[in-house]
């Protein structure tokens, strides 16, 4: 369904009542730089706000659907179109608003719920991920199924009514702060291992599941492994249809690897900054020049992939194909991170070394290693290579 | 300004490639090459060049051209790029018209852009002193009022020009960026002596030397001792245009190497089917994808005058160099040994994206500059 175009007029009116509701409505604390874990709100049942402020935000914003702005208006979301939502995006970046509510549920299972779900699930479901009152995590990684996900072993056996669950994800993010989860579950040993695989939905607070949190190189402890013992799954819950749950999974992939290519592009200092500051210049250069030189071709691959994102936004909109870019955009993307994240340890010297026992995220060295997940989560760049000489090359037996 | 191409820009685009291919495909660069041919181009082909706007692409309609700009020049220098079509595009549509449009007097424009947009006059840009481009690196003297004196190397299209648009220095040292003023002149003067050189991607380069060839008043191009504004936005001009070519032969070479893998058996399987090849190849396709947004958004920046042109100019010329090196030479290895042979056509195309990285500035000199403009 594509929203009627806007004329420009229409589209002026739109940005004017905008900026006025976002000034009017937007708490001055939310709109401070982030800075820390606690800035970003993931809501959920057990939300834990950092302030009032932060609740405020969430509640008007999900009011108007303005959480989710493109969203249909049905279900509780903006109803805006590409243009409006554009406008908001650039209104928002104007008075520098955070966003009101981060969630997997937004950025992954939303767009695979309005594409497979039924009516039933999709008006269950949508609106609480508009107003954040559920928490979603992720079930997709096994300890034996990474790269290779369509080997997947956690079973889910016909009971009637019900499905009985029974295996062991890992890599769950946040799996220990999310209400439901999303999972690939294996529902017919025969045929390709790619056509007995079934999506569900269910509840964490369901019997039978547990958490094992995992410590990382960088000291966090972002995902755990989940383990399901004997959990009941109503069948209501199926999402699309019986083994045909691979299809939903590489839908809602092509979003978390637009999301996860994307970070490389957040608005960080500029290497360069932070070079002149510790090494200073000689004649108007940075005095190491091999140094200088890795630095500029980083920052000059980092603006030509910005270039690729915003012609990528642009093609888009203007109707052109680019469901084949999001491999590009997640193998090079991450791999530009990790570059970035090299060199500025580099750069910091020994300073950046220092690692303490609080783990925030001002430490360089937790970054850097932060970084590395990278190129492995939601498909390694050997994986995203793979897609791309298979979908976008078209090479044999690929 | 968004990095879509409008509706006219794509009929533009579509109409020179389907030209470039019929008229000037590689077998023709091959042919003007076997031949020895004298002009190492084709002038009734430029003649119908001129005929589809090429000549004038970036002169404007009031002085006989079509006024497409810098993303017009582009889209026919990347389809010139795909096919390795030999042409003056370069050196008269692009260099002489940036710099009578940056600096010409008004007479000057009058006479000289209706017929490069015709294409009845050829006009060659001669500045380059080093083998390395070094662009104040400028010893040609000017003497009295005015006699020059000096050697220019790789003028492109140098012997074939009716024109020679010539930078000197009337002022300051050598290297100095104050002190350069170019003038216009005739090839046929007393003191100029034009030597082709036969160059490894079998296009047109020139060395010059200029013995106290007399030039007036009248020819002067810019402002007395300020040339390098016009000198700059020359060169900007050039490897912009030269980043679009490099696009184009690095897709052909990619898109030439595709189809090989596709079809070349060996071990009893199609050799696209390695892994090894393959993520080269994909890791190769995102390259080239910067490459098109960047040389794009170059492309446009130029157009709108943007301040920050010239940074862009130095990523589009960088970027495309070095990922035009990689296409090709990825090429040549994938290609095996047939890519080897004279006979095949992929060697042409490795060979032409090193005299097009090496010409004005190659991705050595161009990282350097803009970490320069960038303030490190």
């Amino acid at each position: 369904m594509s929203a009627p175009l806007n004329s420009d007029q229409t589209l002026a009116a739109f940005r004017r009542d905008t900026r006025a509701w976002l000034e009017a409505n937007c708490p001055a604390e939310m709109r401070q730089p982030i800075v820390d874990e606690y800035d970003v709100c993931w809501g959920g049942r057990r939300a834990q706000f950092k302030n009032d402020a932060q609740r405020v935000w969430l509640e008007k914003m999900a009011e108007r659907g303005w959480t989710v702005p493109e969203w249909p208006k049905q279900y509780g979301g903006g109803g805006l179109s590409k243009d409006e939502a554009r406008v908001l995006r650039e209104e928002m970046a104007a008075l520098k608003c955070r966003p009101p509510l981060t969630s997997f549920g937004i950025s992954m299972l939303g767009p695979a719920l309005l594409k497979y779900g039924n009516e039933k699930q999709k008006s269950e479901h949508i609106p609480k991920i508009v107003r954040g009152e559920i928490r979603w995590c992720q079930g997709y990684s096994e300890p034996g199924a990474g790269s290779d996900l369509a080997s997947l072993k956690t079973r889910a056996e016909d009971q009637g009514d019900h499905f009985l669950v029974n295996g062991s994800k890992i890599w769950t993010s946040y799996g220990d702060q999310a209400d439901w989860i999303f999972c690939l579950v294996r529902t017919s040993f025969t045929g390709k291992k790619q056509e007995g695989i079934s999506f569900v939905l269910f509840d964490m607070e369901s019997p039978g599941v547990s958490t094992r949190p995992i410590r990382l190189i960088s000291g966090y402890s972002p995902f755990t492994q989940t383990f399901f013992d004997n959990v009941k799954v109503p069948k209501e819950n199926l999402l699309g249809e019986l083994n045909k749950g691979w299809t939903i999974a590489k839908y809602l992939l092509t979003h978390e690897r637009n999301m996860i290519g994307g970070m490389g592009t957040q608005r960080v200092t500029p290497l360069s900054q932070l070079a002149i500051r510790n090494l200073g210049l000689t004649a108007g250069r940075l005095s190491e020049p091999a140094l200088r030189t890795d630095i500029a071709r980083f920052e000059m691959d980092a603006l030509a992939f910005a270039l690729t994102m915003n012609r990528v936004t642009d093609e888009a909109k203007a109707g052109n194909e680019t469901g084949a870019m999001s491999s590009m955009l997640k193998y090079y993307g991450t791999e530009l991170n990790k570059r970035r994240a090299e060199l500025t340890m580099s750069v910091a010297g020994s300073e950046g070394l220092k690692f303490g026992d609080a783990h925030s995220e001002e430490q360089l060295a937790a970054m850097w290693l932060r970084t590395k997940a990278n190129s492995i989560e939601g498909g390694t760049s050997e994986i995203q290579l793979n897609i791309i000489a298979k979908n976008v090359l078209r090479l044999p037996g690929a | 300004m968004t990095l879509v191409l409008t509706d006219d820009q794509l009929m533009f685009r579509d109409a020179a490639k389907r030209f470039a291919a019929e008229r000037t495909p590689v077998s023709q660069l091959r042919k003007l090459r076997d031949d020895l041919d004298l002009d190492g181009f084709s002038r009734p082909v430029w003649k119908e060049m001129a005929e589809m706007g090429w000549a004038g692409v970036l002169v404007p309609e009031e002085n006989g051209g079509v006024g497409f700009g810098f993303v017009g020049a582009g889209l026919i220098a990347t389809e010139i790029g795909r096919n390795l079509s030999a042409t003056p595009l370069l050196s008269s549509a692009v260099l002489a018209v940036a710099a009578l449009l940056r600096g010409g007097t008004p007479a000057q424009k009058e006479t000289l852009l209706p017929a490069i947009a015709g294409g009845d006059l050829l006009i060659a840009f001669a500045s380059d002193e080093c083998v390395r481009h070094t662009p104040y690196h400028i010893a040609t003297r000017c003497t009295g009022k005015y006699k020059l004196s000096g050697r220019k190397l790789h003028v492109l299209d140098g012997h074939v020009a009716d024109r020679l648009i010539v930078s000197a220095r009337t002022s300051g040292d050598i290297g100095s960026r104050d002190g350069i003023t170019l003038f216009l002149v005739d090839p046929k003067a007393s003191g100029v002596t034009i030597t082709r050189s036969s160059m490894v991607d079998s296009r047109n380069s020139a060395v010059i030397d200029l013995r106290d060839v007399v030039v007036g008043e009248a020819d002067v191009i810019g402002t007395f001792d300020k040339g390098a504004i016009v000198l700059d936005a020359v060169l900007d001009a050039g490897r912009a245009v030269l980043s679009a070519e490099l696009l184009g032969v690095a897709e052909e070479a990619f898109e030439r190497t595709l189809t090989y893998l596709r079809e070349r058996e060996q071990f009893g399987v199609k050799i696209g089917t390695f892994q090894a090849l393959q993520h080269r190849a994909a890791h190769l396709f995102c390259e080239i994808e910067l490459v098109r947004s960047v040389v794009l958004r170059t492309l446009q920046a130029l157009d709108a005058q943007e301040p920050t042109a010239s940074s862009l100019v130095c990523l589009a010329k960088a970027k495309a160099s070095d990922v035009a090196r990689i296409a090709t030479n990825e090429a040549v290895q994938m290609h095996g040994g047939i890519g080897m042979t004279d006979e095949f056509d992929i060697g042409f195309f490795m060979k032409r994206a090193r005299a097009a990285a090496e010409t004005f500035g190659d991705q050595y000199y161009h990282t350097d500059r803009f970490a320069q403009l960038s303030g490190y």
